[in-house]
């Protein structure tokens, strides 16, 4: 049993590191985008795609599907990167991100691209977005689990948190969701910007139930989904603690590399660290 | 007039007008909601952080705490992208900042086509629609970063509220230090008699490229720079339309309600005349490089140029 499961998160982890090297390889033929707040959900993603989401890459509109909303819409190119690696279009798709005809947006469009449930990039609206669909699911008596992932910073913005009295109101136990919370926005630190602490206390005392995990742990994220599909009757959040920039040394912690492509040399050096398995 | 040699985005313009605001002007404060590097409210931060509220990802709040602040004698300059702006704040701008006649400006950058890669999420096309539908609002869309540095000092003076539109790219100085921003006022900048393009914003310098290649074709056209879009000028406007005949419009935004709906409301009314207007035809915009967009959307001095010839062909 016990090696079963490191079987499994080996597997996860190489995902991981496929969809890492997939985004910068997109960021480095586009020249723009955002790389820090892609790889730190790296693990995250990899996880709610190839293990814990019910999706049918052939059937982009199954009406059973779990669905994942891009909140932090900016991270399109890791949501990219699995919708390839999926099979929801071919990978080489990836390398036309941001260009002039592409349908990958810079900012992802469900008109657009396949598997991408609704258009983001306004920061703060994926979690009303994600009620919607988890109050439907109800209404509908529909066995879908809706997941969001929010960023540290979009927690700034007040409609995260008229959703998050919607979610626990209506005892949306089908909702999670996932803060990445790697204490980086634009402007700096989110403890300075806007005294973003204690995520889970507050989220928590919306009436959440609330877990911190190390977002990198693979293991960790297992076991939140986990707790997350037993609880009853309240929605959960995932606090996901990570590092923005996670997997490419020198993009590790830097807030510069919130919106900012690697050059030719980067894109090397990242993908040298990254089939290192350097973590 | 400059030989069209040197370039400057209208925010940097801004961040720097600042600055120089911030020394003379104590009341002036700033506001930003974690775009500081890209709306180049940076440098007063740094200069006068006392003086600069950060808000962090959170618009309403911004144009909110803008309005308490204008509210206790403060000078206030809350600034963010276009879309979030007039977008994500448009009820606090209309409800807090408007209705009560606030003394709050709103300098909102990334406006437009030329973001670029970010894409239609981020082009926002409909901001001078919205905020020339409100009351009392004033609307300028400069049209350099010189007339933006003087749009930012005019804009301090004058008390009420203010939407400043700027762009993220660097395009050619029109005009040189000599220049004097007049609220309300249009700009001559190349007379002729053939027709007039009205424009604003970065159209005005494909406007002046239009300018040109009509001049090779014998065709001499007028080109007003209408940077403040309300209060519209429009004396200016009956006069080139008595003056011209003809009148072609152009700016990045949605041709529905902008400045070409502006200009057409004035000439319905006063001294109807043919007109075409470019623009962005009522679509959402898209990822690409900037160059690349004013191409396909047909915002490039070769369509005005086309919307020339028509209306030369529609006076009678
Ligand atoms: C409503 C809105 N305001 C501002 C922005 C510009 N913006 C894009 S990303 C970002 C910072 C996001 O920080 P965070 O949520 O922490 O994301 P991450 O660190 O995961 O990249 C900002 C301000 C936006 N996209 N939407
Ligand atoms: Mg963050």
């Amino acid at each position: 049993m016990a090696s079963c499961k490191q079987q499994k998160i080996e597997a996860l982890s190489g995902q991981a590191r496929v969809l890492r090297q997939r985004v910068i390889e997109m960021l480095g033929e586009s020249g723009s985008g955002h790389p820090g707040g892609s790889l730190s959900a790296a693990d995250i993603m990899a996880v709610l795609y190839w293990h814990e989401m019910r999706v049918d890459p052939s059937r982009p509109d199954w009406p059973e599907r779990d669905r994942f909303i891009l909140s932090k819409g900016h991270a399109a190119p890791i949501l990219y990167a699995c919708l390839a690696e999926k099979g929801y279009f071919p990978v080489d798709d990836l390398l036309t991100l941001r260009k002039l005809n592409s349908h990958l947006q810079g900012h992802p469009d469900m008109k657009q691209t396949p598997g991408v449930e609704a258009s983001t990039g306004s920061l703060g609206q994926g979690l009303s977005i994600a009620n919607g669909m988890a109050l439907a699911a109800k209404l509908d008596g529909g066995e879908y689990r809706v997941y969001a992932l929010l960023g540290d910073g979009e927690l700034e913005e007040g409609m995260v948190w008229e959703a998050v009295m919607t979610s626990s109101h209506y005892n949306l136990d089908n909702l999670v969701a996932i803060v990445d919370y790697n204490k980086l926005q634009i402007d700096g630190d989110v403890r300075e910007v806007m005294g973003i602490t204690d995520v889970a206390r507050r989220f928590r005392s919306f009436g959440w139930v609330a877990i911190d995990i190390d977002g990198h742990d693979i293991g960790q994220i297992i076991s939140a989904l986990n707790l997350a599909r037993g609880t009853k009757g309240q929605p959960t959040v995932i606090v996901a603690h990570t590092v923005k920039g996670k997997g490419v040394s020198f993009m590790e912690n830097q807030v510069g590399w919130h919106g900012s492509a690697p050059s030719p040399e980067q894109v090397e050096q990242a993908l040298a660290e990254l089939a290192g398995g350097k973590e | 007039m400059k030989g069209m040699a040197l370039k400057k985005a209208t925010r940097d313009a801004y961040g720097e007008a600042l600055v120089e605001l911030g020394k003379t002007n104590p009341k002036i404060v700033v506001l930003d909601a974690d775009l500081s590097q890209s709306t180049k409210t940076v440098g007063f931060a740094r200069e006068f952080p006392d003086r600069f509220i950060q808000v962090g990802i959170a618009e309403q709040d911004l144009i909110g705490t803008a309005a308490g602040l204008a509210l206790a004698g403060k000078i206030p300059f809350a600034s963010t992208f276009a879309v979030f702006a007039a977008g994500r704040a448009y009820d606090q701008i209309r409800n807090t900042v408007a209705y009560a006649g606030l003394n709050v400006k709103i300098a909102a950058t990334h406006a437009g086509v030329t973001v670029g890669e970010d894409g239609g999420s981020h082009q926002m096309l409909e901001d001078v629609a919205l905020m020339r539908a409100i009351p009392g609002m004033t609307v300028i869309v400069p049209a350099d970063g010189i007339e933006a540095a003087a749009a930012v000092k005019a804009v301090a003076e004058y008390t009420g509220p203010v939407y400043l539109r700027m762009g993220r790219g660097a395009w050619p100085l029109i005009f040189d230090e000599a220049y004097e921003f007049r609220m309300g006022k249009a700009t001559l900048i190349e007379d002729g008699d053939a027709a007039t393009i009205i424009a604003c914003g970065i159209m005005v310098s494909q406007a002046l490229e239009a300018a040109k290649l009509l001049k090779s074709h014998g065709i001499q056209v007028r080109v007003l720079d209408m940077a403040t879009v309300k209060p519209i000028d429009t004396e200016a406007i009956v006069k080139a339309a008595q003056e011209t005949g003809a009148i072609v419009t152009a700016e990045e935004h949605n041709i529905l309600g902008g400045l070409g709906g502006a200009v057409a409301e004035v000439l319905v009314e006063t001294h109807p005349v043919p007109m075409e207007r470019v623009g962005v035809k009522d679509v959402f915009g898209r990822s690409g490089r900037p160059d690349e967009l004013l191409k396909h959307y047909g915002l490039t001095p070769e369509a005005i140029v086309t919307a020339i010839q028509k209306v030369i062909a529609r006076k009678a």
